[in-house]
């Protein structure tokens, strides 16, 4: 019980004056309610920008790698920076959901369901580019190690690029699970709304079966744990051996050692960027401003700027061992990377990457939505430069100057990329009108500690039963007052609690046992209790015996543990 | 409030004497001529085997390559064997007093972390861990007597300060913009003066919060230990170049700096740990709970497998790549330090993770104190594997002047840290976040 004690300091997490029923009807409502105009308008652009991408797609399969924009020197470009792009955007749903879950962060309980989403459709777009630069991707299996006998060659365990194979799979399955396993309880309540017999159908299929037995709960939160424990090293791994696919070789500004964590930093800053972009149009749209509150936003902006001054100090290390290290190759790599051909590359990233996320500094500039919006959109386009400025720039200058080059990309090139962002977002408004998008079983869990209701209702000393519609409460309490003057219920109660004898004995405050009120308290004293001495005698039948006198709050005193705190606050 | 015991203070002071006897046996035993060397060397080689000694010097002699090549290999090996044995007692010196002053450094970072995340379930050690700090300030000022005499020619740890091998080194004179002793002198006086300033400040409001009557301490707490992340940021990753990396200038990651990091972190936390358990075990803190000591094991437990990461890193890539220039520094590790080297990889990962793995294990005081000294003996070996083998080469071994040092540090740092704790409640009063981690459980 004390584990929910919640210093009044802190923001609330859930505004207004929500009950648990609210909660409910608040994030059931874009799944039950119809799409509107603007929704179709959107999806309509996205599916259109998909449909493009598929054709570019089916374009280069048919064709080959040669549509591409790539020559003998730049010999890797879009296709890998898209892909490296979309991992990293894929990490910050796992961090939300996992790292700051063993981190007891409740203010991922908001962000948490839309962040694993984003994650499973981001890390879908960037699976899909190793695929088709296969050039034969009905040959994809080659890269899982079968025997010979299916027609494969043996893989190559040296490479990094099969590591990525085994880091990304297993952590898009680890995702899934982890995202289905939050989503039960919510399915279920979709289920347990649901009108028409078909969606109850999908959605008791969806929920596996949940009942919300005890049980269940505690199984629930038996795995989230063991997943999230699972997850952490799953987030690092990935985009670490995303690095290594750069950081094994002997390029110039490819090998370099801190590679592994910036990468990591790098990934969850633009994760949390995507997550901004999204939930500041979603909270609008779905109408989650009471959930996704301006201090979700303020805390993401927050990882934002940690992350971008991580990797910033990254960039300045880089630059100081290139030219510390003495090693020509290198400090030309970096030389040419800021004032070569490709000059503007590099300061978009530094400016997107480094300098923009500093105005966060400022609590005006990242309370407001607007600027959040902004800077996020800024940071999801510095990190894709960051990739084209290690990829390309490093690749366009090598050691031959007559092979030196520079890369364009086709329209079959710009196609693809812009065909996974419709992809992406198809997925994720698709998401939204059928997914419960807030994890609403897990922000009812913290209603009574963050939310705004009863954060101000402890805060002036008024016990928090007052919640449900004031007038009908005050009339209870005054009922209470009367107690029904069964003599037999009372007498047996003081029997087992003692009795207060007021020529000994002094009374205490009693309202200082969190649960007791002013009213409460007289009627208390009505029955003869006074003391701390006296409440911590109370046992389970003593609580119904008080219950069956007062007639309100059946279980209040229970709960509360009124024994409990008597006991603590008599030993004062 | 805390009272520093009798027994605990003559054991930190008994440390401290037997501690400087053995540092002053390391410097009179070491040679001074190279005949003296060369029959310490002779002597040891009898009860070794001869021929490992040989080949591992040729890889450590590329800091002077230049000049051996001039003047031909066997005098100039004596000579370097001369430099090594010499340089021992102060590598000796140097490694423990780093150490012990890093525990001090990462428990500030940890703490202010702790602060600006505005942690729930931290403030209750909070005047632990700012005893702990108070080490910065006798820990910082030895580190840098040892630097000024380094660079007065002391010793022959950085052997960059020695102008006639950057003459003759293109490397080492490209490199003199950075490494040069006034600049070097001018950095650590920076970095030593920014985080003592911080320590000392957030004391200062840390101890005034509990006697104000609203918040405004805390807050500016809140905002300077931000700032300080900013400045720690920079700053922890350029001491690690300077006085770690420098030691074998040639070599350089660029990953090194949040390596040296994973370390400070991880030996911090640990020692946070020990001193709350300990401070317990008598009776003081009656407060924290088991719910406390097992959140220290879970960051012993996961910092430990993020400093095995950032090992790994570093040193898959390197192994990988196979650059010659950078991949001589594992190849000397592996051959002259194979065990230290190996073995710190167990101290530092495979032990903790298997120790601390089980749940209930991290609520076991006994339990956190056994996995901690472990952890902080692998971090020693770790910071001993950083320096020795570029300052004295295969001539390395953990004797009375290593030995010697870590007593005496330990005796140093146990007497400062207790004695600060002595100063102020062990309980902050008026964080407003101290209920919640009183009330802390789960």
């Amino acid at each position: 019980m004390a584990s929910h004690y919640e210093a009044p300091i802190r923001k609330p997490l859930v505004l207004g004056d929500k009950s648990y029923h609210d909660v409910t009807v608040d994030i059931a409502a874009p799944v039950e309610g119809r799409a509107n105009k603007h929704w179709w308008i959107v999806f309509s652009i996205a599916l259109v920008a998909f449909l493009w991408g598929v054709g570019c797609i089916i374009y280069t399969i048919s064709t080959g790698i040669g549509t591409w924009g790539l020559n003998k020197t730049v010999n890797w470009a879009w296709d890998i920076t898209n892909f490296v792009w979309w991992v990293g955007i894929g990490h910050a749903g796992t961090l939300i959901s996992a790292v700051l879950l063993l981190f007891r962060q409740k203010w991922r309980m908001a962000i948490n369901r839309s962040a694993e989403a984003m994650t499973i459709f981001s890390v879908i777009q960037a699976a899909l580019f190793p695929v088709i630069h296969m050039g034969r991707p009905w040959l994809a299996y080659w890269v899982v190690p079968i025997p010979n006998q299916f027609g494969s060659l043996w893989v190559n365990f040296n490479s990094p690029l099969l590591w990525d194979v085994f880091a990304i799979s297993t952590y898009l399955s680890v995702s899934m699970v982890f995202w289905w396993t939050g989503l039960l309880p919510d399915f279920a309540m979709i289920r347990d709304r649901a009108v028409l017999p078909f969606q109850k159908k999908i959605y008791s299929l969806l929920s596996f079966g949940w009942t919300g037995r005890a049980k269940d709960w505690q199984r629930f939160e038996e795995v989230s744990l063991v997943l999230a424990g699972l997850a952490t090293p799953l987030v690092l791994s990935v985009h670490t051996i995303v690095s290594m696919d750069f950081a094994t070789a002997v390029i110039p500004g490819w090998h370099t050692t801190i590679f592994p964590p910036y990468f990591v930093a790098g990934a969850v800053f633009s994760g949390f960027a995507m997550v901004n972009t999204l939930l500041i149009i979603m909270r609008k749209v779905c109408h989650l401003e009471a959930y996704i509150t301006v201090q979700h936003i303020e805390l993401m902006n927050i990882v934002i700027m940690i992350t971008g001054s991580i990797v910033g100090c990254a960039y300045i290390t880089e630059l100081f061992m290139a030219w510390y290290s003495g090693v020509e190759y290198e400090q030309y790599a970096f030389l040419n990377r800021a004032t070569g051909p490709y000059w503007w590359a590099y300061w978009a990233m530094m400016s997107c990457n480094v300098f923009s996320p500093q105005f966060m500094w400022f609590k005006k500039l990242r309370t407001s939505i607007m600027f959040s919006f902004f800077i996020s959109i800024i940071v999801n386009i510095g990190m894709w430069f960051e990739r084209f400025v290690i990829i390309v720039t490093s690749l366009h200058r090598d050691y031959l100057p007559s092979s030196w080059s520079m890369f364009s990309p086709t329209f079959i090139d710009i196609g693809i990329f812009i065909g996974t962002i419709g992809f992406f977002f198809v997925l994720f408004l698709l998401y939204a009108r059928t997914f419960p998008v807030i994890a609403q079983a897990e922000v009812k869990t913290i209603l009574k500690s963050s939310g705004e209701k009863y954060k101000k209702l402890r805060e002036a000393g008024k016990p928090l039963y007052q919640i449900n519609g004031g007038s009908v409460v005050k009339e209870n309490v005054e009922a209470a007052a009367e107690i029904k003057s069964d003599e037999m219920d009372v007498a047996s109660l003081l029997d087992s609690i003692g009795t207060f004898d007021s020529s000994k004995d002094t009374a205490d405050d009693l309202k200082m046992v969190k649960g007791i009120g002013p009213q409460m308290e007289k009627t208390l004293n009505k029955i003869g209790i006074f003391t701390f001495a006296q409440v911590s005698r109370m046992t389970e039948k003593e609580y119904n015996l008080l219950d069956s006198i007062t007639e309100s709050f059946p279980g209040r005193a229970q709960r509360d543990d009124w024994a409990g705190q008597a006991k603590k606050l008599n030993n004062k | 409030m805390y009272t520093f015991s009798n027994r605990l203070k003559i054991a930190s002071i008994i440390l401290m004497v037997v501690g400087a006897l053995g540092i002053g046996f390391g410097f009179m035993s070491a040679p001074g001529t190279v005949e003296e060397a060369k029959a310490l060397v002779a002597s040891h080689d009898e009860g070794h085997g001869d021929e490992h000694a040989s080949e591992a010097t040729h890889a450590v002699a590329e800091d002077h390559g230049e000049e051996a090549h001039a003047e031909g290999h066997d005098v100039s090996h004596d000579e370097h064997l001369l430099h090594q044995l010499q340089n021992k007692p102060w590598a000796a010196l140097y490694v423990a007093a780093f150490f012990f002053f890093m525990i001090a450094l990462g428990v500030l970072a940890f703490y202010a972390i702790q602060r600006a995340s505005q942690a729930g379930w931290a403030p209750i050690l909070f005047r632990v861990m700012e005893g702990i700090t108070s080490y910065l300030v006798p820990g910082g000022i030895i580190i840098f007597v040892i630097l000024v005499m380094s660079v007065m020619h002391f010793n022959h740890l950085f052997v960059w300060m020695d102008a006639d091998v950057v003459a003759n080194d293109k490397l080492l004179k490209a490199k003199a913009g950075f490494l040069n002793p006034t600049f070097f002198l001018v950095r650590a006086a920076i970095f030593l003066g920014g985080w003592i300033l911080y320590r000392e400040y957030s004391r200062k409001l840390s101890l005034k919060q509990d006697e104000s009557d609203d918040n405004s301490n805390f807050k500016l707490n809140f905002k300077i230990s931000a700032a300080f992340l900013v400045f720690y940021l920079i700053s922890e990753s350029m001491m690690s170049w300077d006085w770690i990396m420098s030691v074998d200038p040639h070599w350089f990651s660029t990953l090194f700096g949040w390596y040296v990091f994973s370390s400070m972190i991880v030996s911090g936390i640990t020692v946070i740990a020990m001193v709350t358990v300990y401070l317990k075990s008598n009776d003081y803190l009656p407060e924290v709970n088991d719910s406390h000591i097992h959140d220290l094991a879970k960051f012993m437990f996961g910092f430990s497998i993020f400093w095995a990461y950032l090992w790994f890193s570093q040193f898959m890539l390197i192994w990988y790549s196979n650059i010659p220039e950078e991949v001589t520094y594992y190849v000397t590790r592996i051959e002259d330090y194979n065990l230290p080297f190996f073995g710190m990889v167990a101290m530092n990962f495979v032990l903790p993770i298997l120790l601390l793995m089980n749940s209930d294990y991290k609520r076991i005081n006994w339990f956190v104190i056994m996995t901690g000294i472990i952890i902080l003996a692998g971090h020693y070996l770790d910071i001993f594997n950083m320096i020795m083998p570029s300052t004295v080469g295969d001539q390395w071994s953990i004797g009375i002047p290593e030995i010697g040092a870590i007593l005496f540090f330990a005796g140093l740092f146990i007497f400062w840290v207790f004695r600060a704790l002595t100063k102020a409640p062990l309980q902050p009063k008026r964080n407003p976040f101290i209920e919640e981690s009183r009330h802390f459980h789960y």
